[in-house]
């Protein structure tokens, strides 16, 4: 599930050839904008089946906080 | 302006459809209002004013037999309000099939049947005016509203193709395409961070409200617009001409 989340980031954020750590700020990435912010939380609706509000998602930062949110949803 | 005539609005629960109720009302008009919600639409034709001239009629139009049902149940019209609508702002990617077919149904598919039914039961008087709500992210791209877009732009051709139809019957038809207009639907999909940005591309520096929207429906409803018809009329702050 963390190598899917990370690959699903990575393509939204057009990173492909970039590493993207656990302790990444994925929100400070140039292409981070509302149109990604809309995509995250469309992916881990349609791909996890986990559909995070607005507001929790907005107080998650790095990527390991996002899994972790995810797994807690599950 | 719009004394004693007869005026069906869809999506008139709320924001622009309610707005424009009540606006009318206040012109004269005879309002059948109608929405999914009886309920709702009762306590807010109670807030209208000389209510006992206004009805309503609940109706769910992704439902053929619904909008058949409320056809059937209004009077000759003077005027028709095509509001209701629906938006999902989503990249196409992780736009469901089922949320596009919602968002046809309603914004496109419930118009053509409804305009279809009523004339099939000659509902629309000569002289009447249809105005369609239609949106300016039809002429104007924005991302992740593409198939909401496909959707009002597919409107706008209907409505110039009918407007065209309708003429020798002496039927007016013309599309209003707002920019972003405050309202409860509006203000679900956008943060308020988002919103102060965007309000940047709006030249006359703000967002539209209801009542501005209300204001040019009632004027294409009237008898001052009875030469106009098969326009689609850009009322965004100037948004479209940056």
């Amino acid at each position: 599930m963390e190598e899917k989340i990370i690959e699903e980031l990575k393509d939204i954020l057009e990173i492909q050839d970039q590493e993207l750590s656990l302790v990444d700020n994925f929100k400070q990435f140039d292409n981070w904008d509302s149109i990604a912010n809309i995509s995250v939380i469309a992916m881990l609706d349609e791909d996890f089946g986990v559909l995070i509000p607005t507001e929790d998602f907005k107080r998650i930062t790095t990527v390991q906080e996002l899994i972790d949110e995810v797994k807690k949803r599950m | 302006m719009l004394l004693d005539k007869s005026i069906l609005v869809t999506g008139a629960s709320s924001g622009i459809g309610y707005c424009t109720v009540r606006y009318c009302a206040e012109l004269g008009a005879n309002i059948t209002l109608t929405s999914r919600n009886i309920d709702n639409l009762e306590v807010l034709r109670g807030k209208l004013s000389s209510s006992n001239n206004h009805i309503t009629i609940a109706a769910d139009l992704s439902k053929e037999n619904d909008i058949i049902h409320l056809a059937e149940q209004v009077t000759q019209l003077d005027g028709l309000v095509l509001n209701a609508g629906v938006v999902k702002t989503m990249p196409l990617r992780y736009i469901k099939t089922e949320e596009i077919d919602t968002m046809l149904n309603i914004n496109l598919k419930s118009s053509i049947v409804l305009i279809n039914t009523l004339l099939k039961l000659k509902k629309l008087k000569r002289g009447s005016s249809i105005c369609i709500i239609s949106s300016i992210s039809s002429i104007k791209p924005t991302p992740a509203n593409s198939v909401y877009a496909a959707s009002k732009g597919a409107l706008n051709s209907f409505s110039r193709a009918i407007a065209l139809e309708l003429a020798p019957r002496g039927i007016r038809v013309n599309a209003v395409l707002p920019g972003f207009i405050k309202s409860e639907m509006t203000q679900k999909i956008a943060d308020e961070e988002l919103l102060s940005k965007h309000v940047q591309n709006y030249p006359l520096g703000r967002f539209g409200e209801p009542q501005d929207v209300a204001n040019t429906i009632a004027f294409l409803l009237s008898d001052q617009t009875s030469w106009m018809t098969g326009n689609l009329i850009n009322l965004d702050g100037g948004f479209s001409l940056k």
